[in-house]
């Protein structure tokens, strides 16, 4: 019965942070990001991939720690938390895959400063016990990767014919290719069409 | 003097051509919510002028004279953040003491300030284009105006919205993330006039 119970709420705050709550398009949190890196499947899913580990492992590490860190200078500690998780993602992605580390510049250290994060372990673990902030953590990130991937997969294969650097078939002959969507203005567009699309599912669902 | 040209390029550059917000998309939390109305822009932009300018500089020192000689450049985001902090602290601080006023108004923006990802991004960039003293108080001070202008520009176009009528679900961020594209589509029409 506590098995069933539990994975009902687990599956609860999956469910929140996937799409209720989703920290893009619900929030409009962390969306520095989500326009900068979206130019390029494959630098996205590298993105992504960062954000939920430095996510997950922070929200962990934060609700390890609520009962010993002091109420008055508890955002340091999380900065401090968050940061150190982030050097270790740059560090790594530095040794093992230098190209990568270029083109995603500073935005992998801009980690630090994305507000999913901070929200994240402010709003929720800061005062839940470890399981469900790791499961709070870890849905908010995949949440975060479903749109980016999204608007990542339009705008390489509107702007540049093709995903994943391969060439659609379609798309790269006879399709006309929109330059603009992958210089900075396409990102606005794509993010505010995306944001509008996702929004205006909400009322249909309330209907049922 | 070479180095005066090369720092007045690059401020230029940073105000229209690379302006931070609309081609880096650094800034966006506040640019988002802060722009409804032209006065309280006006105010967190010129608060972005000053921390920006000010911590590119005490960041740039700190990087080349303590992390560079100690070899702990991987260090860097700690050091940044904390920098970062501790000066907002303590402008805060003597702000309260000289000017209630300015205090009063200001207020609830400079705490804000800490977590804009625009002041630790100026402050990567430096880094990894490897800019020197004087560039990286150009590029700091050129990419605050340059905010400044972007969010300026926004809350005088939102507070004329407001009696547009716009489709439900592109209300709110949709609508202003569109406009910021047509913003950054003019932007881009700098492209040329700096190289």
């Amino acid at each position: 019965m506590t098995n069933g119970e539990q994975a009902k709420t687990t599956g609860g705050i999956m469910v929140q942070g996937l799409w209720y709550n989703n920290p893009v398009f619900r929030q409009i949190l962390g969306i520095c990001s989500t326009l900068a890196v979206t130019n390029v499947v494959m630098n996205t899913l590298v993105m992504c991939v960062s954000l939920t580990l430095v996510l997950t492992f922070s929200a962990l590490t934060v609700s390890a720690l609520r009962k010993v860190t002091p109420h008055s200078i508890r955002m340091m500690v999380q900065t401090l938390i968050i940061a150190f998780y982030v050097i270790i993602v740059d560090v790594i992605l530095k040794g093992y895959w230098p190209e990568m580390s270029e083109n995603l510049g500073p935005y992998v250290g801009l980690i630090i400063t994305n507000c999913i994060i901070m929200g994240r372990c402010e709003g929720f673990a800061r005062s839940n016990p470890i399981w469900p902030s790791i499961v709070d953590g870890f849905s908010n990130g995949v949440g975060y990767s479903m749109l980016l991937l999204v608007i990542a997969t339009s705008r390489e294969l509107l702007g540049m014919g093709s995903i994943l650097g391969y060439p659609m078939p379609y798309f790269s002959t006879i399709w006309d290719k929109w330059t603009i969507m992958v210089m900075p203005p396409g990102a606005f567009f794509a993010l505010a069409c995306t944001i509008w699309l996702c929004r205006s599912f909400k009322p249909r669902e309330e209907a049922k | 003097m070479e180095e005066l040209r090369t720092a007045l390029t690059v401020g230029f550059a940073a105000i229209f051509t690379n302006n931070i917000l609309l081609v880096y998309f650094l800034g966006m939390c506040p640019f988002t919510s802060v722009s409804r109305e032209v006065k309280t822009a006006m105010g967190l932009g010129f608060a972005v002028i000053f921390v920006m300018t000010c911590t590119s500089l005490l960041n740039w020192v700190a990087y080349h004279y303590v992390l560079v000689p100690l070899e702990l450049e991987f260090f860097r985001f700690i050091m940044f953040i904390i920098v970062i902090a501790a000066f907002v602290q303590f402008v805060e601080m003597v702000i309260e003491r000289f000017s209630p006023v300015l205090y009063a108004n200001l207020g609830i923006f400079l705490p804000l300030i800490t977590v804009n990802c625009a002041i630790l991004g100026v402050s990567l960039f430096m880094v990894i284009r490897d800019y020197s003293f004087i560039v990286t108080i150009a590029y700091g001070f050129g990419s605050g105006i340059g905010w400044l202008l972007a969010i300026l520009a926004m809350a005088g176009i939102r507070q004329r919205m407001n009696t547009a009528n716009v489709p439900e679900g592109l209300q709110g961020p949709g609508i202003t993330l569109i406009i910021a594209g047509l913003m950054a589509l003019a932007f881009i029409g700098f492209t040329g006039v700096l190289s």
